[in-house]
């Protein structure tokens, strides 16, 4: 088994409509009961994000997102699958079900 | 010796893609198969011409192939200390039965809709059609160390997102079959359009190998329509090549072509598919019935007797399945025949296709037809600077000069 990321792409933050949210739950149930979920969440806006240095002696800190574009990710799936053919599908229905477009990424050497 | 070269040459058409596929199946690594596949050929330069050819030279390259694979596991596995994962990999081979399968799925693995287009291009020339890197650049005009970028990357990309080596699903197959046959007809056209005019000289080379991935393919799914429309479109186009182009390099419109020049057997082929899909009673997808109006064509041993009506005909079957205006295009033309350029020219007039060379050679064809010079030659100036190919240019400049002054 692999691991996939699903990413939301959005432009506007908690914009889900109550049907969506639904959508997305239940989608979610299907997952598990598949075996194919892992985790999923929802993300606060980018406004809340802090960047984080701790490279340095001291750790530096600034607010906002390290980079300021129209689309971001809204939320995401991981998700666990045998390989692309099975993870495709199961991110045009989580596309599908959340209303938005998504994109696909495998995890490293997972 | 020549002779054995000659063997050698044909030995690599014939089974590369058997060799690569079987060993990507083995080790579950395109890299591998690919380098091993390789390796085990130019050992066969090396030891046929001494040695002689083996009885049976498939096999003989796919053990070669498949020991030399498994010595370089062998030799990884002791410098990185994996030896349990070499064991794993290496099993016994399987037995030849289910090797066909095996370039199905490297065809489908190579044609995965999850790579780029220009990606599956290079990655099936270079390993279903055993093109070296050097030649593919060559035929797509770009720097050798780009198109092995290109080859690198969509490897890669296949082990990291794990795309499968298989055969897709019952389901998934027509929509990833015609996901392959859009990757054998841009290769094909690559090669007989040649927009560029710097790739004349290798397009023969490209479309000559189109039809052989095309044949495999069509020899491992005999019975989908799609693959054998797709095959006989391509050779009854293939036919006309040497009528194509005159002695002068300047384009013969079909009307005008020396028909005594179309290579007959491949008529006959591409003819005898045609016969066997409408005999099918299925219902044809969009290769089929291009192919068939191919065949009105080539049907027709003058260009008088073709058969007009049967090719409106098709082209309104085709326009139920892909109303495009590029199909609208082909369609007004055999109105024109039909109808007359008046009628023609309505169609056509309608169609959003500016910047599309064809469009303006055919408003310009018919505006001359009925008269209208001045208006002829301002499309053919335009076609003429929308044309990226020496001789369809050289025919449109020939054609408008024949206009006479303005």
């Amino acid at each position: 088994m692999a691991q996939y990321l699903i990413s939301v792409l959005d432009d506007t933050t908690n914009s889900a409509t109550a049907k969506e949210i639904a959508a997305i739950d239940e989608f979610n149930r299907q997952l598990k009961a598949d075996g194919h979920g892992v985790f999923a969440g929802g993300l606060a806006a980018p406004s809340t994000a802090t960047v984080v240095d701790g490279r340095g002696d001291e750790p530096v800190f600034t607010d906002g997102p390290y980079l300021e574009s129209k689309e971001y990710i809204g939320g995401f799936w991981i998700i666990e699958a045998p390989h692309l053919d099975v993870a495709r599908r199961l991110a045009a229905l989580g596309s599908k079900h959340c209303n938005r477009r998504v994109e696909l990424r495998p995890f490293l050497g997972a | 010796m020549t002779d054995v070269q000659e063997v050698i040459t044909r030995v690599h058409r014939a089974e590369w893609a058997r060799v690569v596929a079987t060993l990507a199946r083995r080790f579950g690594d395109l890299d591998l198969a690919e380098e091993m596949a390789a390796e085990a050929f130019a050992t066969a330069v090396a030891h046929w011409p001494v040695a002689g050819v083996p009885p049976n030279p498939g096999g003989w390259l796919t053990t070669t192939a498949h020991r030399k694979a498994i010595d370089r596991l062998r030799r990884e596995a002791k410098r990185e200390e994996k030896h349990q994962e070499a064991l794993m990999l290496s099993h016994p081979p399987e037995p030849r039965g289910v090797i066909d399968d095996d370039r199905l799925r490297l065809i489908f693995t190579c044609c995965h809709p999850a790579l780029a287009m220009e990606a599956r291009v290079a990655l099936t020339l270079r390993m279903v059609g055993g093109l070296t890197v050097a030649e593919i650049a060559r035929a797509f005009l770009v720097q050798e160390s780009a198109m092995s970028r290109r080859i690198t990357r969509a490897k890669a990309k296949i082990k990291a997102a794990r795309i499968p080596y298989r055969v897709p699903l019952r389901e998934d197959l027509p929509d990833r079959v015609s996901g392959v046959l859009a990757v054998l007809y841009l290769i094909f056209n690559e090669g007989y359009l040649a927009s560029d005019p710097a790739k004349e000289a290798v397009r023969g080379d490209l479309t000559a190998e189109a039809i052989r991935l095309t044949r495999l393919l069509h020899e491992l799914l005999p019975t989908d329509g799609e693959v054998a429309g797709l095959l006989a479109l391509m050779l009854l186009t293939e036919a006309r090549r040497p009528a194509r182009v005159s002695a002068s390099g300047e384009l013969v419109t079909i009307d005008a072509q020396d028909r005594s020049r179309w290579d007959r057997a491949l008529i006959a082929e591409g003819h005898a598919l045609v016969r066997a899909r409408l005999a099918s009673g299925q219902a044809p997808g969009r290769y089929q019935i291009l192919a068939a109006i191919n065949a009105v064509h080539t049907d027709a041993r003058d260009a008088r007797d073709t058969d007009w009506s049967q090719v409106v005909a098709l082209y309104d079957q085709l326009l139920r399945l892909d109303p495009s205006p590029i199909v609208r295009l082909n369609r007004a033309i055999a109105i024109a025949e039909l109808d007359g350029p008046q009628a023609a020219l309505a169609e056509v007039d309608r169609l959003p296709l500016a910047n599309y060379h064809p469009y303006h050679a055919t408003r310009a064809d018919l505006l001359r037809r009925l008269g209208r010079r001045q208006e002829a030659r301002a499309a053919y100036d335009r076609a003429i600077t929308l044309t990226g190919n020496t001789a369809a240019a050289a025919y449109l400049i020939r054609r408008r000069d024949q206009l006479g002054e303005p």
